[in-house]
């Protein structure tokens, strides 16, 4: 177990410091959101309309920021040999990196969300649900990118190789959250649409690690 | 705890070429093995084999009386020539993060870098670190968490004569309490070792 809490301390602390931290994410993060909607127009009719669609999407590209570096510096410097050499199975070691991720890029994102759907013009009494979407979605996010991640070791340009292979994975949550949100503008039950992000999210937590650890063990041999 | 290492008719294959074949060495509990032969000739790729990092081309890698998985789940310190620090982190965090991954505690963390001579230094960052206190660094997580096999890859380069002579004092500690101590050299090392010679089929025929 203390080795377990351990590695989540280091992970933590590395992805906060990585890429420039979550300043630079949420930084990225409203200029996206901010970007997305002036393309269909001002009008505040509209951009309501779009505010939380915009929001979730922009979720989903920032999310995508510091995920190159997730695996990268640790193959790099030897750190992923080392972590190889231990009782705690590499697949939990990967969980746990994603966890890391999570806990310092993710929630930072979740908290800005609402504020940056609000700031659109969507209503603020969607602002929990948008909270909750961006925190299931970045889970499902961290460990769905964590497997491009593993898998672009080594490649010449990993980072952009790893939105590539990370961006078709994205939809399904996209997808299930961005309806959620417009269910629950609606009016209209919005519940289904969430269990599928979380189902989704757990199913990417469970499957995702092993297939980071077999990427990452094929890298280092 | 590993009371042997034996390695019998291996052959390892880096990018389609074959780096040796038929090797065969045994290392007992309380003996270290060099291993010596040119640049590129597989030292490095027969260390990671043995940490279980490389799969063998053929042949096989034993540790006595214990299973491969638990060897090297719990008893082998790896040291690559890549120090596996972060450059923005301190000294003892990485220290400290790699004692309890491989098994030990703070205390032991404390006191392998004291005897390493670092204990002054752990409040720095990774990067203000020269070479050679780097690996000192890596090789307190060797002392701190007490592991039966010890790969060494070039452990002494970055080091000073002083430090070579105190590392090699640390080494024959390790063997007297019945460890044993897998290097890839180029300068002899410090202590007696069983010489094995990797060399390509064709030079070695």
């Amino acid at each position: 177990m203390s080795r377990v809490l351990a590695l989540l301390s280091r992970e933590t602390a590395l992805a906060w410091g990585r890429g420039g931290g979550p300043m630079v994410s949420l930084g990225f993060y409203a200029g996206v959101a901010t970007l997305l909607p002036l393309a269909t127009g001002p009008e505040p009719a509209r951009l309501a309309a779009v505010a939380p669609g915009a929001a979730w999407v922009a979720l989903a590209l920032a999310a995508l920021l510091s995920l190159d570096r997730l695996f990268e510096r640790d193959y790099e410097d030897g750190a992923l040999d080392l972590l190889t050499l231990s009782s705690t199975p590499l697949e939990i070691a990967c969980a746990i990196k994603c966890l890391g991720q999570w806990i310092a890029t993710a929630a930072p994102l979740a908290v800005a969300a609402p504020v940056a759907a609000i700031a659109l013009g969507a209503p603020p009494h969607m602002a929990p649900l948008v909270f909750a979407c961006a925190l299931m979605g970045g889970l499902a996010f961290a460990f769905v990118g964590g497997i491009g991640a593993a898998l672009s070791l080594g490649a010449r340009r990993g980072g952009l190789l790893t939105a590539v292979i990370v961006l078709p994975l994205f939809v399904p949550p996209v997808i299930f959250g961005g309806g959620a949100l417009d269910a629950f503008a609606g009016g209209l039950p919005w519940k289904a649409g969430f269990s599928l992000l979380a189902a989704y999210a757990a199913g990417a937590a469970a499957l995702g690690p092993i297939a980071m650890a077999a990427a990452c063990r094929n890298a280092l041999s | 705890m590993i009371e042997g290492l034996r390695i019998e008719n291996l052959a390892l294959r880096r990018g389609g070429r074959l780096l040796f074949e038929g090797l065969e060495f045994e290392v007992r509990a309380g003996q270290a093995a060099a291993l010596v032969g040119r640049n590129g000739a597989g030292k490095t790729s027969l260390l990671r084999a043995i940490a279980g990092l490389v799969r063998p081309e053929a042949g096989t890698i034993a540790f006595a009386a214990i299973e491969p998985e638990d060897a090297r789940a719990d008893h082998i310190h790896f040291a690559g020539h890549q120090e596996a620090q972060k450059p923005a982190r301190t000294a003892w965090e990485e220290l400290s993060f790699w004692t309890r991954w491989s098994g030990g505690s703070h205390e032991t963390a404390r006191e392998a870098a004291g005897r390493l001579d670092l204990t002054r230094l752990l409040e720095l960052e990774v990067r203000r670190l020269s070479a050679g206190q780097r690996r000192r660094l890596s090789l307190a997580r060797l002392l701190a968490a007490p592991r039966a096999l010890w790969l060494l890859d070039e452990p002494l380069s970055p080091l000073d004569a002083e430090w070579r002579a105190r590392f090699g004092e640390l080494m024959a500690d390790h063997l007297t309490q019945g460890g044993l101590i897998v290097a890839a050299v180029h300068d002899p090392l410090p202590i007696p070792a069983l010489e094995v010679a990797i060399a390509a089929p064709a030079e070695a025929a």
